[in-house]
Order: C-alpha cells, then structure tokens, then sequence
C-alpha cells in the first residue's frame, strides 16, 4: 500500500518551560512500522502523544489520516501506553478492558453486541489470552498486562497504531508474539509507530527507524540508519542511560544492550 | 410488631425513609466512581464549600438547597478546572478552597442570634426535618444523575479506567470528567440534609469502599455499593429512632461497621 497515514512539518511541541520536540519532519506510509528511537527524554512518548491528539503542537503542521488529530472520527488512533499508565487494582477482568477498546466506537444509546463481542474475542485469541479472559487484572505479569492493552487496541480497530515502549518490562515470548503481531498489522497495510528503547532488533521489527533527541537526527531503513552514523550516537547515549533503567526496572533484564553482551 | 413499626407511623419519619432510601442509593454509586478515580478529599471539599451557599441562602430566605446547589457547581468545576490547567497543586486549592468558603459561611452565620442551633444541623445534617418539596428535590435530582449515570456509564468507565488511552481513542475525558464533578456536586448537595457537610464524604466513600473489597468488575461493586449505601441510611436512620441517637452519626457509624465486615469477610474468603 502506498500513501502517507501521518505528515509532519516543522513540529514543535513545547511544555511549559521546556521544548520537547524541535522542528520534526517525517512521514509515516500505510504499510509500515516506524520506529521511534532515542535516549530517555528524547521526546518519543511526546511525539507519540502530539499525534494521538494527547498534546497539541505548539507551531508547525501535523496531519493524520489527512486530518488534524482532534478532527478524526472516534476509534481511528489507538495508543498503546507503558503499562504503569493505569491502576492494575482496578476491578475489572482482562474482557473488561479489552471490551472499552470498542467503546469509542459506540454512540451511547447503542448496545454492546454480539459483533462486539466477537471482536473482543478475535482480539484475546490474536495476543494468546483468550484463556484468560475472565482473570482479574490485578494478577496478570507484566508481559500479560502489556498482552492485554495490545489486545484492547486491537478490539479497536483503528486506523493507526501507536505503540509507546511495549516491549519493556515483557518476557522474551511476549516480545516476539507482539513483534508477530505487528508485522500482520503492517502486511495487512495498517500504520504502526513503535516508540522502543531496545536497539537488538530493530530490523526484524521495523521499515524504517526516526531517530530522535528532540530533533530528528536520522531518517530511513535500519540499515541507512546505522550507515549515517547518528545512530551511534544515540547507542552511546542509550547505553548510559541504560545502567539507570536497569536499576529501577527489575522486569528489564532481558533488554541488555549490544555493547553489555559484547 | 406495633413497637418494631412504631417509627413508620410518623409522616416526617416516612419522608426521611424515603429520602434516605435515595440518598444512600445515590451516593454509592457516585462512590463507586469517588472511590475508584480517588476523590474523596475533593467530594469533602465540595461539601465543606457549599456551606457558604446554604448560609447565603438561609440569609436571604431562598430554599437551601439552591445556595448549596450554586456553590457546590461551581466549586466542582472550579476544582476541575485547575485540576487540568493549574499550576497549584489540586491538594493545595482543595485545602484552601474548601477551608475558606467553608470559614465564609461560619463567619456569615456568626453574625446571627440563632447560630449554634442552625449551625449543627447544617454540620451533621437532620433527615428528619426533610418537608414535601424537599422530598420532591431529592428525588428529581437523584433521578437526573442515575439516568445520567446510565447514559455516559461506558464512557465514565473507560475514563475512570484509563483518561489517556479513552482520549486518544476519541472519548473526550475532560468532558466526562466535569460531567463526574457536576454530578458529584448535586450528589453532595442531596446528601448533606441527610448526613450534613461532615459526614457527607464517609456516605460517598465508606459504601463503595466496602463494594470493593469483595467484588473483581466495575458493575458488580457499583450494585453492591448501592445496597451497602442503602442497607445504611435506612438502616441508621431506623437503629437512630431508638437509640435517640443524631440520624447522619448512626447512617455513618452503621456504613462504617459493614466496611469492617466486608474487610474481614475478604480475609476469611482468602483463608
């Protein structure tokens, strides 16, 4: 499929006393998973909220689906946030919260269907939780939480995907489900935006990677990427930033850099 | 029987049942919500607030519910606004919000000759001086946000749950989020002849905290909630006519002991 889901010109988007994303160009083609990598604070999580509709952009243009974010019928953007985004000790099952992924999609008179429900279906079985349908959430791992809220994407059926870091704090199996996952997305022409902070596998995840510290530093494949040199930098970067993360992140063990496993 | 019937027989203690019945009923499921999206130093704000309304009011001769009505609005959405733009934190303007409307009202009431008398009941609430129209009041309000509840309940859940992912889905959760707060307002207002400003916020919190305990999903704690807030006005207000004891302290007293249990049935569910 060709065509651009998403156009960025010149975005900048600003919080009150500090710039996080300068001046960012890029386009994002149906059929492709784009990778968004950087060292902490370089603004991924921003720019995958700004083009959710989250966070508005302080100057420049962004268009998703041919629209400005806001603009979009309900249910067209689905955000897969980090798993520490909600209360897990809310009462409710993992059918329960994959079931408000068709909330936006429901005009409040209309009842939750059966076709609602055969979507909440489809959706479990596609991330392997099917079985585990009526568990409280409150006892799901973290691989499962993160299996649940792509599953509650799923159920949305959107249009664009954005997917902040979901393959921190997951157990080796989760990560490579959620990889297969996205590549069907893509093959079946889906947009998909994948913030991560893991640089192992880059290519098998992603068509392109947007490297970014607040400004776009590199554009293009993995490989041109790696061949323009400012994705060294950012390895540099990251791998310092690293030893921090380990340190707090207990479920991150799998998520050692190149250089550590050298 | 005639003795176990006796309070029954008295129009005014037929109206607080009544009354009761849909404070109890109302406030827990508002408290399913204050408990869940924790709220409840903002639901005793809003009470604590609306007490320069009801003075205001009494002052000027108007029906008290309308005073408490206006100000409590206006705090909720006071407080939700700067909860979204503020730089002050939400806990700071509460606590000063609340405090100083609160000292507006004892200051206004403290320049009248009857102060103690009038000023307890506002304080503690009297269900038992609840007259017709007041009924009337109760009711309509209670019935505008049940249905209220009813219409916007996914939307509510999906926003309780998760604001961000709801909003970038398309829900708008600052709009449901002030639709909570208004409701909340008139929940508190219902409330506060029945149980007065101090005591209103163990109504909206100590039924639905107890729910929680012992339910797994969002509906089922909301119908246990109602049943505990319910089995407490009425039965408070019931245990109250025999023990001359103040109706709003034993609804409260009688709520907080079914917390207790549910608390220690979880544990012997668990063993």
């Amino acid at each position: 499929m060709k065509g651009e889901a998403v156009v960025a010109r010149d975005l900048d988007v600003r919080y009150e006393d500090f710039t996080a994303l300068v001046g960012a160009t890029f386009a994002v083609h149906y059929g492709e998973a784009l990778g968004i990598v950087g060292p902490n604070g370089s603004g991924k999580s921003t720019l995958l909220k700004t083009i959710a509709g989250l966070l508005l952009p302080s100057s420049g243009e962004l268009s998703v689906l041919g629209q400005p974010p806001r603009k979009l019928a309900p249910g067209t953007i689905a955000y897969v946030p980090q798993v520490e985004a909600v209360d897990w000790s809310f009462p409710a099952t993992v059918w329960d919260v994959v079931a408000m992924g068709r909330f936006a999609r429901l005009h409040f008179w209309q009842r939750f269907g059966s076709s609602d429900r055969d979507v909440v279906h489809h959706a479990l079985g596609v991330v392997r939780m099917g079985d585990l349908a009526g568990r409280r959430i409150s006892e799901l791992s973290g691989g499962q939480q993160q299996r649940a809220f792509v599953a509650r994407a799923l159920a949305q059926e959107p249009k664009l995907l954005l997917l902040d870091e979901p393959t921190t704090g997951v157990d080796a199996a989760t990560e490579e489900a959620l990889r297969e996952i996205v590549r069907k997305l893509v093959a079946c022409g889906l947009p998909v935006l994948m913030a991560t902070h893991d640089l192992d596998r880059v290519d098998d995840w992603f068509d392109r990677l947007l490297v970014l510290d607040r400004r776009v530093l590199a554009l293009g494949t993995p490989r041109e990427v790696v061949e323009s040199g400012a994705y060294s930098a950012i390895r540099e970067h990251t791998h310092t930033h690293g030893h921090l993360r380990h340190d707090h992140e207990p479920h991150a063990a799998h998520a050692v850099h190149p250089e550590m496993r050298a | 029987m005639t003795l176990l019937l006796e309070p029954f027989h008295y129009a005014f203690m037929q109206r607080a049942f009544v009354a009761a019945l849909a404070v109890g009923l109302l406030c827990s499921t508002m408290g399913t919500y204050v408990v869940l999206r924790k709220l409840s130093f903002i639901g005793d704000g809003i009470a604590h607030a609306s007490f320069a309304g009801i003075v205001i009011a009494y002052l000027r001769g108007a029906n008290f519910y309308i005073g408490a009505g206006i100000v409590a609005v206006l705090t909720a959405v006071g407080i939700g606004f700067v909860h979204r733009r503020g730089r002050i934190s939400l806990d700071t303007t509460i606590g000063v919000l609340f405090t100083g409307m609160f000292a507006l009202g004892v200051f206004l009431m403290s320049q009248q000759r009857s102060y103690a008398v009038d000023l307890q009941s506002f304080l503690f609430g009297d269900i038992l001086a609840v007259q017709p129209q007041d009924l009337w009041l109760i009711l309509g309000l209670s019935v505008v946000v049940g249905v209220t509840v009813a219409v916007l309940f996914r939307g509510l859940l999906y926003t309780t749950f998760d604001p961000v992912v709801a909003q970038a889905s398309g829900i708008k959760s600052p709009a449901y989020e002030y639709a909570l707060l208004v409701m909340l307002a008139l929940t508190i207002v219902v409330a506060l002849q029945a149980v007065g400003i101090v005591l209103v916020a163990a109504l909206l919190v100590t039924p639905a905290a107890a729910a929680y305990q012992l339910t797994s999903r969002f509906s089922p704690m909301m119908i246990l909630a109602a049943l505990f807030g319910a089995a407490s006005t009425e039965g408070g207000l019931y245990l109250s006519y025999y023990v001359r004891a103040s109706s709003g302290a034993t609804i409260v007293l009688l709520a907080t002991l079914l917390f207790f249990l549910a608390i220690g049935l979880k544990y012997l569910r668990r063993v």
